[in-house]
């Protein structure tokens, strides 16, 4: 695959670093509580991606990890979180064990194709939403789970919290960089483009896939965590929310699947875009509608995504403002469909 | 023994309801291939105008089928036309899958826009009364609806195998190309079937209103089962949804009187990973496409 360039590392530095500032220049309490859930939502979009965007699997039921990673910090703190730091050092311990739980999960699920596929995780969807509820000596039921509140000074109790949720997203963005530029991302692209053919010409594809699903869903149970955590109350109707699954699902979509920086574009897209309705509107019925609209007027106009329509639309005039010096008639100079060349560049 | 039986008896009726709901998923998928993940908001969305019509106009539950039906034909038809046909490009399946998932959300909105998100239940006045039968209960409700049911996918059988339209579905789903080198008109074929599925589920929505409390959120709840059937039965045979169908309703019924409420939601999401462990193209799967 191709390598990172200087520009990209740029691009990604001079991010990172905005956001790292952005608190430390006095950010306003509602900018941050905003951006927390923003940079939640980038680093949802992100992990899913792993497995929606680059293996062509698209899971409907990846919020089922969200909240086990959420009751994993809820079940452990319950009564009293120390320094305040302690659920930040259990996160990679929640990642790797949910990661590792995936793998029949998606194993099971993967026999399928997309489609199915599908059916399955919002299946689990549905499953781990139940159990929520039903496991009452574990999560409470109804009545919902607390975590101890932090002993966070006031001034900048959102701090933690943020700069985790930025670091959350740092890593998703790390892996699938990682998985573009090593062989790995290289089968994926194969498993989506035609799995078949790339299972006959010796891919791995049911080890790559599951990478991909266990990483991915490793990556979203602690971000979970981090956002239970945060809300400091767990009920299952909250941590196992059918809307956090179809975020990350509509922000990837609208920014480009399969892309590095599309979720994280959707992500900031919307979320302020939702936060800004729910101010101005209230009533969070209308959220099901608005999302509903925008996602059929991605599916209808903007089926691949902001970033790979409009990189498109750029490759198109650059090959224009080369000019018709290039004979077109010769197979050389023909422009490459810029369709294959997005495709290759995944 | 007494027990066993009662709850294989109510899982036939149930299960009749739930093989109504499935047939449709089943004709839209074997038609276009594209599962229907809007299927259960669908029967949610036939249950509530049931309910108005009942509270409002006092429309008995099961008469309102008549509006409902060509109501959510229409629904369906328009779905088909304006959201799912004009969707182009290498992934096609994918992303009419997210479509009708939007399209269940749109639909679960504007009921909690319209009813609020408490839980309500068709309650006509025979809802509660039932026949006894060689000492076991039969509720009047669930036996009318299992016998409409049967009609229902009766009628659905009569106009795939006898009429005009049937056969061009079928042909349409053995090999749309060849289809349409024979004159069928594809398109409208398609918008006829994704139709007709939702006229099935509006059929069954009415009588789920009257079987079960149901809120806007309801269909998540629905469609996973509904799915399970369907992937249980061989996704793409009416024949095997419908046995798919009676074998969950029989299962999770005597699982619910067995041990609890709670694990009869499970049965479904047990039976799917041990089909797709097993038999991944489900108990019927159609070998030959075109089985329907």
């Amino acid at each position: 695959m191709k390598p990172v360039g200087r520009a990209g590392l740029l691009r990604a530095g001079i991010f990172f670093l905005l956001l790292a500032l952005i608190p430390v220049l006095g950010a306003p309490g509602w900018l941050l509580t905003t951006l927390i859930f923003t940079v939640m939502y980038a680093g949802l979009a992100s992990s899913w991606n792993l497995v929606g965007g680059y293996a062509g699997y698209p899971s409907l039921g990846h919020v089922a990890f969200f909240g086990i990673g959420a009751y994993a910090i809820g079940l452990v703190f319950t009564n009293s979180v120390g320094s305040g730091f302690e659920p930040f050092l259990l996160l990679p311990v929640i990642g790797v064990a949910v990661g590792l739980l995936s793998i029949p999960v998606g194993w099971i699920a993967m026999r399928t194709r997309a489609d199915v596929f599908a059916i399955v995780t919002i299946t689990l969807l549905f499953i781990t939403q139940t159990l929520a509820f039903n496991l009452k000596d574990l999560t409470g039921g109804a009545q919902g789970k607390s975590v101890a509140p932090p002993p966070f000074p006031v001034e900048t109790f959102d701090w933690p919290f943020y700069y985790a949720m930025v670091v959350m997203l740092a890593i998703a963005m790390a892996i699938s960089l990682y998985f573009r530029r090593s062989k790995i991302g290289l089968s994926l692209a194969t498993v989506r483009a035609d799995e078949d053919k790339a299972h006959g010409i010796g891919v791995r594809v049911t080890a790559v896939k599951l990478l991909a699903f266990a990483v991915s869903c490793g990556l979203v149970a602690m971000i979970g965590g981090v956002w239970a955590y945060y809300v400091g109350f767990i009920y299952p109707q909250f941590a196992v929310d059918p809307l956090i699954t179809i975020g990350m699902v509509l922000m990837a979509f609208l920014g480009g699947r399969g892309t590095l920086w599309g979720p994280v574009l959707g992500a900031f897209i919307l979320v302020p875009a939702q936060e800004y309705f729910a101010q101005t509107f209230g009533a969070s019925e209308l959220y099901l509608l608005a999302y509903a609209a925008v996602f059929i007027v991605i599916m209808l106009f903007l089926p691949r995504g902001i970033l790979p329509s409009v990189s498109e639309r750029l490759a198109r005039r650059r090959l224009a403002a080369r000019g018709p010096g290039e004979s077109p008639g010769t197979d050389a100079a023909r422009p490459v469909d810029p369709a294959v060349r997005m495709e290759a560049a995944r | 023994m007494h027990a066993l039986i009662q709850a294989i008896i109510l899982g036939i009726l149930t299960g009749g309801v739930y093989a109504l709901m499935a047939s449709g998923q089943t004709l839209i998928f074997g038609i276009m291939k594209i599962v229907n993940l809007a299927q259960g908001a669908l029967v949610v969305l036939g249950a509530y105008l049931t309910y108005t019509l009942f509270t409002t106009f006092g429309l008995d539950p099961f008469l309102s089928i008549v509006i409902t039906t060509p109501l959510l034909f229409l629904v369906g038809v328009v779905v088909q036309r304006v959201l799912i046909r004009p969707l182009r490009g290498s992934d096609v399946a994918e992303l009419s899958l997210l479509v009708t998932f939007a399209v269940a959300l749109a639909i679960e909105g504007a009921l909690s826009f319209a009813y609020g998100s408490t839980l309500t239940n068709v309650q006509p006045a025979y809802a509660n009364s039932s026949w006894t039968v060689l000492g076991f209960q039969v509720s009047v409700v669930r036996f009318v609806a299992f016998v409409l049911s049967l009609v229902l996918l009766a009628a659905l059988y009569f106009i795939l195998q006898r009429t005009k339209f049937g056969r061009s579905v079928r042909a349409t789903v053995q090999n749309p190309a060849s289809a349409e080198l024979l004159g069928v008109n594809a398109s409208r074929v398609s918008a006829i079937g994704f139709g007709l599925g939702a006229a099935t589920a509006a059929a069954a929505g009415s009588v789920f209103g009257m079987l079960n409390a149901f809120n806007p959120g309801s269909h998540y709840d629905l469609i996973s089962r509904l799915l399970t059937v369907v992937v249980l039965g061989g996704l793409g045979s009416i024949g095997g949804s419908v046995i798919a169908a009676l074998v969950m309703g029989v299962a999770s019924s005597i699982v619910s009187a067995e041990a609890a409420p709670i694990w009869g939601d499970f049965t479904f999401f047990v039976v799917l990973l041990l089909v797709l462990l097993l038999r991944p193209r489900g108990l019927f799967g159609a070998r030959v496409r075109g089985a329907l």
